[in-house]
């Protein structure tokens, strides 16, 4: 056995070496927001939210399309992604504990860790083969498809934080099996049912990789579904990777956007979720 | 509202059916909609990843149609000559995972034991907060900083260093370019860091408290009751968080393809260019020429696919053995 000192010795090393860990955990977060926010803001006016991209070395322009485009997309996974995630993720809160739930549950576990790309050549697959054309509607499928299950899970997670007590007071009501999943239980969860479908739609919003091959890009407003369209994440990566120092303006900036988008997002769902948890435990 | 009239009846029925009731009228009619609808819902989701899987092995034919073995084992990407071969994506695929796996993992364990055994309490919930809004950051934001942040302070400053100190090892030779396997797997470990922290710390949770105090009680130090009770316990869910961290590592694509120089190469050298499966399909895919070329990609994508699924199936059944472990201990 060695020494007590020694021994004392390796112990604090042991927690110096792990701190330390914390701190080098912190620091490319804190130089990245860093970074985006002093060299973002500069170029953020009214123009950057409303005007169309400018070509290189034009003054102004801004990516009013590509917000439209984001939303647009986003807006049309959700009709798709929010029904189906928060049904599947309902299904495993009240009826998933038989042989087929953990099926569906492992399923979806499983499916939440595929590449996003690879959900983009699916969406590939479905939309833009047939219809002959890259598309707001093939971007809008990719996103909804990689909604799914994380939301699924999620919703799982917090429709089961639902006191049983309140289900078998409704039971013992006599009131019918489906009547409490409805108007007891989902409603008491519906904060943290929303909280998962804001997380959800961040996610989406910063989706880049499935919307390459699919929505493509754009540099005039699209209306149309059926058209090409742009995107804040696609038009953050053109511009990073091209050799123009005033696009890499451009692109700190769009960052700046994106990252403000998520982060009222992200705190949303976070609001959401303290109002659900408080009404649940009351 | 007051409840319906029959709805006494009803309750009656859900504890125990009398046995003068044929056995349908256990089940209200609105139950079983609900219920099918329901279940509906569940089997959406096996519907789903049904037609992921039949999707991408529809688009791959073509490629897959000139013999798979070949695609995956020969070295040339071509299109222009018209042969395609995985394996220097999968090469690059390999390399950058692994150096994220051997910077994240260490950071992550540490990080997670700070928090949840040595550390203030009250720090928790910050660096928590920090961790998830970590995890919250769009690839193509982190894409950006690595490529005007990361890429010149390896070109100017780490990989000269590197060079000086460790050239004698061949994957510490070449030009310090900074657009690189190592830009990306540096990138890789600071994305993949929330989910191997955030698993690791779930998996610490579950350890067993009388295990830490027996080992308290011997008259072990922090470290060593961490070493000889706490890590042994916990070990095959931190191996689980790590193969997680590697799946999401083999499927990130934006950031990667933003600083790993995108050349169809196979290098000793972590400082010299390359490419990854989702890098190349990122890059190519939109404007591929021809049934083949887009085959071949979607065969790069089956393949991720099929990795991916393989990792996390593996990586979650790990991760269930620890967390059903107390169970098993005081059974």
């Amino acid at each position: 056995m060695r020494s007590l000192p020694l021994r004392r010795a390796v112990d604090a090393l042991v927690t110096i070496a792990c701190g330390a860990m914390v701190l080098l955990a912190l620091v490319p977060l804190g130089s990245l927001l860093w970074l985006v926010v002093s060299k973002g803001a500069p170029g953020l006016s009214l123009s950057f939210f409303g005007a169309l991209p400018a070509p290189v070395g034009e003054p102004g322009g801004g990516v009013g399309n590509a917000i439209l485009g984001t939303a647009t997309m986003v807006g049309l996974a959700c009709l798709v992604g929010l029904p189906v995630g928060i049904g599947a993720g309902v299904f495993l809160a009240e009826k998933g504990d038989g042989p087929f739930g953990r099926a569906v549950r492992f399923t979806a576990e499983v499916f939440s860790g595929i590449p996003s790309i690879v959900i983009g050549i699916v969406a590939y697959g479905l939309v833009v083969l047939p219809m002959r054309r890259f598309s707001a509607l093939a971007g809008a499928l990719a996103l909804a498809l990689l909604m799914i299950p994380t939301l699924a899970r999620t919703t799982e997670e917090l429709v089961r934080l639902v006191p049983g007590t309140l289900r078998e007071a409704s039971l013992a009501l006599g009131i019918a099996q489906w009547k409490t999943s409805l108007r007891v239980v989902l409603r008491t969860a519906a904060g943290g049912i929303l909280t998962a479908a804001l997380l959800a739609i961040a996610r989406a919003a910063g989706e880049t990789a499935p919307l390459l091959f699919t929505a493509l890009n754009n540099q005039y407003w699209n209306f149309r579904p059926d058209q090409p369209t742009a995107s804040l994440t696609v038009q953050i990566f053109n511009y990073a990777i091209s050799p123009y120092e005033d696009w890499h303006q451009k692109a700190w900036t769009a960052a700046l956007v994106l990252l403000l988008l998520v982060g009222v997002l992200n705190v949303g769902a976070r609001l959401a979720l303290r109002r659900s948890t408080a009404g649940g435990r009351a | 509202m007051p409840p319906p009239a029959d709805a006494v009846a009803r309750g009656a029925t859900l504890a125990a059916p009398p046995p003068h009731l044929p056995a349908g009228a256990a089940a209200h009619g609105g139950d079983r909609v609900w219920n099918g609808l329901l279940v509906a819902m569940g089997g959406a989701i096996l519907a789903v990843v049904g037609l992921v899987v039949l999707e991408l092995v529809k688009v791959s034919r073509p490629a897959l149609a000139a013999g798979a073995t070949q695609f995956l084992v020969q070295k040339t990407w071509d299109p222009v000559a018209g042969s395609f071969g995985a394996l220097a994506f999968m090469y690059g695929t390999l390399v950058t995972s692994v150096i994220a796996i051997a910077v994240a993992v260490p950071v992550s364990v540490g990080l997670a034991l700070f928090l949840s055994e040595m550390g203030p309490p009250r720090l928790r919930p910050v660096v928590t907060f920090a961790i998830e809004t970590l995890a919250a950051i769009p690839s193509v934001v982190y894409g950006l900083w690595g490529l005007f942040v990361l890429v010149p302070l390896l070109r100017t400053v780490v990989e000269p260093f590197l060079a000086r100190t460790l050239g004698f090892l061949p994957i510490f030779r070449g030009a310090p370019i900074g657009l690189g396997y190592l830009a990306a797997g540096l990138i890789l470990a600071v994305m993949i860091l929330p989910t191997v922290a955030s698993v690791t710390s779930e998996v610490l949770k579950t350890v067993p408290a009388s295990l830490r105090e027996a080992a308290f009680a011997l008259g072990a130090t922090r470290w060593e009751a961490i070493r000889l009770a706490v890590l042994p316990y916990a070990r095959p869910g931190i191996l689980g968080a790590a193969l997680l961290g590697l799946g999401r590592a083999l499927g990130e694509t934006m950031a990667v393809t933003m600083v790993i120089g995108n050349s169809p190469e196979i290098s000793a050298s972590l400082f010299a260019p390359g490419y990854t499966l989702p890098a190349v399909i990122a890059n190519e895919f939109a404007e591929a020429t021809g049934d083949v070329h887009v085959g071949a990609l979607a065969g790069l994508a089956l393949v991720l696919f099929g990795l991916s699924l393989l990792l996390n199936s593996v990586a979650r059944l790990l991760v269930r053995l620890v967390a059903r472990g107390p169970a098993r201990v005081a059974a």
